[in-house]
């Protein structure tokens, strides 16, 4: 069993990029027959285009405060309106998309990593398990908003804060997921085949359960990411939040409570791009548990 | 090399459980050397798979208690640490499982996995190894290999699946392979295909096999001894035609008068072994097949007999193999009470 022919190598290589163009290939065919999918990521593109573009198509800066224009409604000049200081509110909503999504994102990546961590480790090493298992459980004992509030108390109003706070309201949730996949994982033959095989626990923990578990994690943080828009309106809502006078979807419906009579613009529409986002987010990730799971594969069946 | 490749003496292996502790094998005693196959044969819960898990050590080592030694080229696995025995496991001693299609992680190509333990152990890059792994799967008789190393586990079939773990488990070329039921869960005419892989990679690597079974036609195919195991105990051990053709336990004697006959009578009822096994945690004082057993004494139910070496180096371990070596002419000495 010689190896190191060069051509024969070459002709290896040649055939994986086939089959992975093949794969590819199916890949896409099945993301475009899963209608759930490909709507839900329609609707995150446009909210990310919308919050990116929309500062810079407006004429207005999201901070000018113009007293004389104040409580404006829809207008071709205004489009969503302006708020209770003459800010327009069609940028302030765009900006606060920024806020709002990128404060969901990063509590969605960091819950998602350290979650995975914890989980795992947890599944794995049953000391750990129960010692991490039971500080989840403390943490779970709280509802989400007590608690975000009581750690943004301590923290002080920051966008950072924010996300720690939300974030260590929801990792015990990730966490769980991953641990209870890997602890099923953990059992199976081909776990201790690789055992048998000389594979460190190192080596088992990262290279052969975390890829079984990435999938329930995957659905999983798209969901903490519209629980988290929606925690970041509440502390926001609450004066717990974003700071004023940034605006955030939740800054800016704390804005309009004062005027909800007389100016519907200003709950309406960040109200409805908070739906928008959290439907947007719920169906990317039912379609991505489609995608991910084999038993459903919907491009057969066409 | 004066070692013989593998050698178990007075193996125990004792699990703590709620219950308190059980002894799963108690003093297994067997060698292994190298181009030899050693058949372990016994019913279900009697102490195979522990005993190759031992070997392994792959038991989990907070509940479980090893006593005796296991000498593999003179060196004593129990008292290794766990880093040695990552270079062993894999390396040097190798396993393959009942259930090949649960064997191979689903969310790797089988070429990634075989090539995963080739770059472990033998530190090559991950091109070279992905060659020796095609190498490999064109060794155990799979048709064009270059492909197949690409695809996923769901997308082979059982045999294929099974070819593959043999792939990655000799992959390394160790000197010894444990193969626990390898052919239990595929159909009969890939049994035989496995078999004669297994059979062909042992005489070309002149590696030592310990092939785990509870079917006596797999043992009489391809090994060269054969120990029987009854509730943890080595009960008989010899080398393939004196086990077959002079059985001197009882045990063993209803084993493979529970063979069916092709040219038997077809009135005839199958011939059963009476009783069930104990429960581990339940184990007879004296002889632990006694309660079962038609040549039973008062001495068998008092004291546990010793593995006992005969002249032709037929190993037994009952008070009665002389009086059951008369009676071999009797069939149906077991079901006569």
């Amino acid at each position: 069993m010689v190896i190191t022919n060069d051509a024969q190598v070459n002709e290896l290589s040649l055939l994986e990029k086939n089959v992975k163009k093949e794969r590819r290939k199916l890949l896409v065919k099945r993301f475009v027959s899963n209608k759930t999918l490909v709507t839900g990521t329609a609707m995150l593109v446009f909210l990310t285009l919308f919050s990116f573009a929309g500062p810079l198509i407006s004429q207005f800066s999201p901070l000018d405060i113009d007293p004389a224009n104040r409580l404006q409604g829809p207008t071709a000049e205004h489009w969503f309106g302006t708020d209770n200081f003459g800010r327009d509110l069609f940028s302030r909503v765009a900006s606060g998309a920024q806020v709002s999504m990128g404060v969901g994102l990063s509590v969605a990546v960091l819950t998602a990593i350290i979650g995975m961590v914890i989980g795992l480790y947890a599944a794995y090493y049953s000391i750990l398990d129960h010692v991490l298992m039971r500080f989840s459980d403390a943490l779970m004992a709280f509802p989400d908003i007590l608690l975000a509030i009581a750690i943004m108390a301590v923290l002080g109003p920051q966008p950072v804060n924010v996300v720690i706070a939300v974030t260590l309201a929801k990792i015990p949730v990730v966490a769980r997921i991953v641990r209870s996949s890997a602890l099923v994982i953990k059992e199976q033959t081909y776990i201790e085949a690789m055992r048998a095989q000389g594979a460190s626990s190192w080596r088992i923990i990262w290279r052969h359960i975390l890829p079984n578990t990435v999938s329930p994690l995957i659905v999983q943080v798209t969901y903490v990411f519209a629980i988290a828009i929606i925690l970041e309106a509440a502390l926001s809502f609450l004066g717990a939040g974003v700071p004023a006078p940034d605006p955030s979807w939740g800054n800016i419906l704390f804005d309009g409570k004062i005027v909800i009579y007389n100016a519907w613009w200003m709950t309406v529409f960040p109200g409805a791009f908070i739906v928008l986002a959290v439907l947007a987010l719920n169906l990317f990730g039912d379609g991505l548990r489609d995608l991910l799971d084999p038993h459903s594969n919907k491009a057969i069946k066409e | 090399m004066s070692h013989p490749l593998l050698e178990v003496k007075e193996l125990k292996t004792r699990f703590s459980t709620e219950k308190g502790t059980i002894t799963a094998v108690d003093g297994v005693t067997f060698n292994v050397d190298y181009g030899e196959t050693l058949g372990v044969v016994g019913e279900s819960g009697c102490g195979k798979s522990v005993t190759a898990e031992s070997i392994m050590r792959l038991l989990n080592e907070k509940s479980t208690k090893y006593g005796g030694e296991i000498l593999y080229k003179g060196r004593d696995l129990l008292s290794l640490p766990e880093s040695k025995m990552l270079d062993i496991r894999g390396n040097e001693i190798s396993m393959i499982f009942q259930d090949a299609m649960t064997s191979l992680n689903p969310v790797f190509t089988i070429g990634d996995q075989i090539a995963e333990s080739i770059v472990v152990h033998q530190k090559l890059s991950k091109k070279e190894a992905m060659k020796k792994a095609v190498e490999m799967l064109r060794v155990t008789g799979i048709p064009s290999p270059e492909k197949r190393i690409h695809e996923y586990p769901h997308e082979i079939s059982g045999g294929m699946r099974q070819r593959v773990m043999i792939a990655m488990a000799l992959s390394c070329q160790p000197s010894l392979l444990i193969a626990d039921e390898p052919t239990t869960a595929l159909d009969v005419t890939i049994q035989a295909q496995i078999l004669e892989v297994i059979n062909e990679l042992k005489e070309e690597l002149n590696m030592g096999v310990i092939m785990i079974t509870h079917d006596l036609g797999v043992v009489a195919e391809v090994c060269t001894r054969v120990a029987v195991m009854y509730l943890g105990q080595v009960i008989e051990e010899a080398d393939v035609d004196t086990l077959f053709d002079s059985p001197r336990h009882p045990y063993t004697r209803g084993l493979l008068q529970s063979i069916p006959k092709i040219n038997g009578d077809r009135e005839q009822k199958l011939h059963t072994i009476k009783g069930v096994v104990p429960a581990l945690d339940n184990v007879p004082k004296g002889c632990r097949f006694a309660p079962r057993c038609s040549f039973a004494t008062e001495k068998c139910l008092e004291e546990a007999p010793v593995l006992d070496e005969l002249p032709n180096g037929q190993k037994v371990r009952c008070w009665h193999h002389a009086r059951i070596k008369e009676r071999e002419d009797v069939p149906d000495a077991i079901e006569a009470t």
